[in-house]
């Protein structure tokens, strides 16, 4: 532990800030000294979450002190660490979690993609109070499902000054994934500055944290490498449409420290094997503003459950997720010692961890990926004839020799582009791009006509690597989603944003403005997102699970985020099980913030 | 003359940053090149394929070239391709090569796909080689992307609510909302867009602007002051409303004030839009009512050139008139003044920059006599050294 005062120095270096500081590395080095703190510790335990089971928990949230960088700043914590205890509970258990807040405003928890009551949801303002200051909030549910989950503060910014941690619920029955040995993986960013601080900034300057936007350095090369005019067009658009093409992040590590398992990359976060185990991973994205792309070098990972659920095995070189999502994957390593490698998606820093055979032992950390540049389908959609670089849209609906997809399920049905007839309703997602007539207005800066549909695009910057990068189309659930009758309703719902003013929104309308979106209790029903934006949203459904579609209409994995590519059109369905009022909005916690957040109403 | 002067003075601060600058000229030159096969003008936007028959096509093994095919000038307008079926189409290992095609006049602008079938298409292990096509100048300026009007038939966003709202309806929380985001707290910022030296007045010059307020309605601040010997000369503050009125632009209402030292202080009511033209160019442009049936008129366009990250060249140009003589003030009817400058700011954060720069300042007609009146220079340029920031 460090104290407060003997440890802030005047400046810190640029290496230091990015890379942060060893410190989280010797708690993980000595665990046994990390003990359930209490939130009336001075100092954080961070880089390792203890773990909690049974059926009666109690968490308490509290103020402690950590130093990510070198510098001492105040964080928002449970049970005094970052991340937050690991709680292991078992499907089938109504379980008691007893949270006190000892903050001096409100707080809550929410357990994300856990179905339950929605006065259980931990919602402030939507599902319940909130929890007061020094209130204790009884949650109680049972667990009707088993896999990785985690759970975070609902309140203000509080997820992001360290309130999160994973939530594993062991199945009732034996676990169909078999590992020798397991680890929660759960990134997360960190800032020095007050989240409310950078947040106003970003409605001053939305492109403060990008470092790296195009220059005339840029433009020289691009004259030098392909010509003048070559160079100019590919520009063109862009300034015409006051668009960034690297706009990639709104947070960069320009104001970002990236954690693995609550460690800086210095700190480098270990986990040990021993030779010829099978090793389970459980990766969480628990972080406020940041898509990662992982990947551990010399490692292939076999992705075998996405948000909690099983999938059918697919083996990669890298996934990539956003806030919300958490994939479990297989590794079998068989040399010493390897990164694990999270590079964030606008490729200005990253986060790290090793798996090695012992103590001390490390590989090499691979250079971070050089920044892309958002394509014109990306901006436009589908583009008919597949633009130049990109090699992976607007042919989805037909296969390809080499696809590992599975279409045998919907083999014979007509993959008709016409608008659903009458003889089969709903039969599969229409088609027509309808846009809201409040999308025309000043809280938007862009539509799309020509939406792409193909969910077989890792996205930008993952999609010349040379690397085998998971995508959406290769998710298949596992036990097949056993949902009785097909959609009876259809609700099409589009993703906006302006840039400029920094507001995000759904149909135009921030959260304020909107009014909720109705569900019949126990209906089917398909909703259609179409992201009329440059920035890839992972879209947060509470209470109910989101059956992603394929774009010739067959249902293929279940997920409680999915993440939303520019220019990109996808349909889920979506069976509300459980009545009340409910949370939908995209996970990155400042677009939430600034109005993509919608309330949908069961009943 | 005047307006030819304008344009002049514009003209060279366009060329001051042609670099960024990507104008039409490069869509014309792209199509000349026959190696960069382009779409240029194409307009998909209501094809109709409808009922497309292909199922018996087999294009297994042929060699399909369309190397010098050259359909410009194609009108694709009427085609209506209903009842075509893709579905038994077969590619297998077909060498179809697009490479030279150059469809940079295609009109389908009335094709429709809706009813095409590809559901059985192969292309298992084609060689369709589009590696060479280059869509990147393709003109869709009529999808219109951004802007307009919201068409008759767009959906209603509150189509979904079944009349429920935030407040009201089956398990909402009493009273009033409860959950209010980030964003509906007020935000605010001030920029110090110049604080500087100016060598050749031997005077400080300020223009500050600041804000309070949501997403699309803020109180504005502007100032502009010139600072000499310690001393307050000349200085015009404007509190406007400002209120968005489109994706880039906010339109603002308020008073002006002008405290003139060696004058007669003035009080304007003041309209105009402030925001962000195509091609990244910051507009501010105001129109000024006051006593006595005085009008003016300012703009100012600002463009920033990023040499690096870090290494920022601002250009700016301001445009002063007046509708009657101000002989009080030395101002003068019709274009008064038009200013330009050039700054070289490096930014140790992005929000603190220290920079130098060259600004040049000239007066036109009647304005320009007062000052050979009073013996005093119409035409001013000087080094500048200061400092921009924001919090």
């Amino acid at each position: 532990m460090i104290k407060a005062n003997t440890m802030m120095p005047v400046s810190v270096s640029r290496r230091r800030f990015v890379q942060g500081l060893a410190v989280g590395g010797v708690l993980a080095t000595f665990p046994h000294i990390v003990r359930a703190g209490s939130a009336f510790n001075d100092n954080a335990f961070t880089g390792y979450a203890t773990e909690l089971s049974g059926k009666v928990i109690d968490l308490t949230i509290g103020e402690a002190l950590v130093n990510f960088t070198g510098v001492v700043r105040k964080a928002t914590t449970i049970n005094g660490s970052i991340p937050a205890p690991t709680l292991r509970l078992r499907e089938g258990d109504e379980v008691t979690i007893r949270v006190t807040n000892t903050l001096s405003v409100p707080s809550s928890i929410h357990w994300h993609g856990i179905i339950l009551p929605y006065q259980m949801d931990g919602v402030p303002g939507m599902s319940f109070r909130g929890i007061m200051p020094g209130e204790t909030f009884v949650y109680r549910f049972t667990l009707k499902q088993s896999g990785t989950y985690w759970y975070h503060s609902h309140s203000g910014f509080q997820e992001m000054t360290g309130m999160y941690g994973a939530l594993i619920i062991e199945p009732k029955a034996q676990d169909v994934i078999a590992a020798d040995r397991e680890y929660v993986v759960q990134l997360s960013d960190w800032t020095d500055e007050d989240p409310h601080t950078v947040f106003r900034k970003l409605k001053v300057q939305s492109d403060l944290y990008n470092f790296n936007q195009p220059t005339v350095q840029d433009m020289l090369r691009d004259i030098t490498d392909r010509g003048l005019d070559a160079a100019l067009a590919k520009r063109q658009m862009w300034q015409q449409m006051r668009m960034n093409p690297t706009d990639l992040a709104d947070l960069s590590a320009a104001v970002l420290t990236f954690l693995m398992n609550g460690s800086t990359p210095l700190a480098n976060w270990r986990g040990l094997f021993k030779r010829g185990e099978r090793v389970r991973l459980r990766f969480i994205n628990g972080s406020s503003n940041s898509f990662f792309d992982v990947r551990i070098p010399e490692l292939k990972m076999t992705v075998v459950q996405a948000d909690g659920q099983n999938v059918h095995p697919v083996t990669v070189d890298e996934f990539r997720f956003g806030p919300g999502e958490t994939y479990d994957v297989i590794v079998s390593p068989q040399a010493d010692a390897y990164t694990i490698f999270a590079q964030s998606m606008d490729r200005s820093g990253y986060a790290r961890g090793t798996l090695a055979v012992a103590e001390g032992l490390h590989a090499p950390v691979p250079a971070l990926d050089p920044v892309e540049w958002l394509t014109m389908a990306d901006m436009m959609g589908n583009m008919n004839h597949g633009a130049s670089d990109s090699h992976s849209h607007g042919h989805s609906a037909m296969a390809h020799g080499n696809g590992a997809e599975d279409h045998s399920q919907h083999g014979a049905m007509a993959i008709d582009h016409s608008q659903h007839g009458p003889a089969v309703p709903y039969a599969k997602a229409s088609s027509t791009v309808r846009h809201a007539s409040t999308e025309y207005g000043p809280s938007v800066d862009m539509r799309v006509d020509m939406p792409r549909t193909n969910l077989d695009d890792p996205g930008i910057g993952l999609r010349n690597t040379g690397r085998r990068a998971l995508t959406l189309a290769d998710l298949h659930s596992l036990d097949g989603i056993i949902e009785p009758g097909g959609p009876e309703a259809e609700i099409e719902l589009h993703l906006t944003g302006n840039m400029e003013r920094y507001t995000w929104s759904f149909d135009g309308l921030e959260f304020s403005k909107s009014t909720p979106v109705h569900m019949k209790h126990n209906q089917r029903i398909r909703v259609i997102l179409q992201n009329d934006t440059m920035m890839t949203h992972p879209m947060h459904l509470h209470g109910m699970w989101s059956d992603l579609e394929s774009d010739n209409g067959a249902v293929q994995v279940r997920r409680h985020t999915i993440p939303v590519q520019p220019a990109q059109r996808i349909s889920f369905l979506t069976t509300p099980h459980d009545v009340g009022r409910w949370a939908w909005h995209c996970h990155l916690l400042f677009h939430m913030d600034a109005g993509m957040f919608r309330e949908v109403v069961v009943s | 003359m005047k307006t030819a002067n304008v344009t002049l003075t514009l003209s060279l601060l366009a060329l001051a940053c042609t670099v960024a600058l990507s104008p039409g000229v490069a869509a014309q030159n792209a199509t000349e090149k026959p190696p960069v096969p382009t779409h240029s003008g194409m307009d998909h936007s209501k094809m109709d394929h409808g009922k497309m028959d292909h199922s018996k096509m087999n294009h297994a093994e042929q060699a399909v070239d369309h190397s010098q095919t050259n359909p410009s000038d194609m009108d694709h307008s009427q085609m209506d391709h209903s009842g075509m079926d893709h579905s038994k189409m077969g590619h297998a290992e077909q060498a179809v090569d697009h490479s030279q095609m150059d469809h940079s006049e295609v009109d389908h602008s009335k094709m429709d796909h809706t009813e095409m079938n590809h559901s059985e298409m192969t292309h298992a292990e084609q060689a369709v080689d589009h590696s060479s096509m280059d869509h990147s100048t393709m003109n869709h300026a009529d999808m219109q992307m951004q802007g307009g009007k919201a068409p008759a038939n767009a959906r209603d966003p509150h189509a979904y609510s079944n009349g429920y709202t935030l407040t009201d309806g089956p398990y909402g929380m009493a009273d009033s909302r409860h959950l209010k985001h980030g964003v509906e707290h007020p935000q605010w910022s001030v920029l110090g867009d110049r604080l500087e030296y100016n060598a050749d007045s031997e005077a400080g010059e300020l223009e500050l602007q600041a804000w309070y307020g949501t997403t699309y309605d803020r109180l504005v601040l502007k100032t502009e002051a010139e600072v000499s010997d310690g001393k307050l000369e000349d200085s015009s503050t404007e509190l406007l409303w400002s209120h968005a009125i489109a994706a880039y632009w906010d339109g603002q209402l308020g008073l002006r004030l002008d405290q003139v030292a060696d004058g007669t202080n003035r009080q304007w009511l003041a309209l105009g839009v402030q925001g962000l033209a195509p091609y990244w160019f910051e507009v501010d442009v105001t129109a000024y009512l006051g006593t006595g049936g005085r009008t003016a008129l300012s703009a100012e366009a600002e463009y920033e050139l990023l040499l690096t990250q870090r290494l920022i060249l601002q250009a700016r140009a301001e445009l002063t008139a007046y509708g009657k003589d101000d002989a009080v003030n030395q101002l003068g009817k019709g274009l008064s003044s038009l200013g330009a400058g050039l700054r070289l700011r490096y930014e140790f954060s992005r929000q603190f920059a220290p920079y130098v720069g060259v600004e040049w300042h000239n007066k036109y007609g009647n304005t320009a006599d007062f000052a050979r009146l009073q013996d005093a220079s119409t035409a001013e340029t000087s080094w500048v050294a200061g400092v921009r920031f924001w919090f």
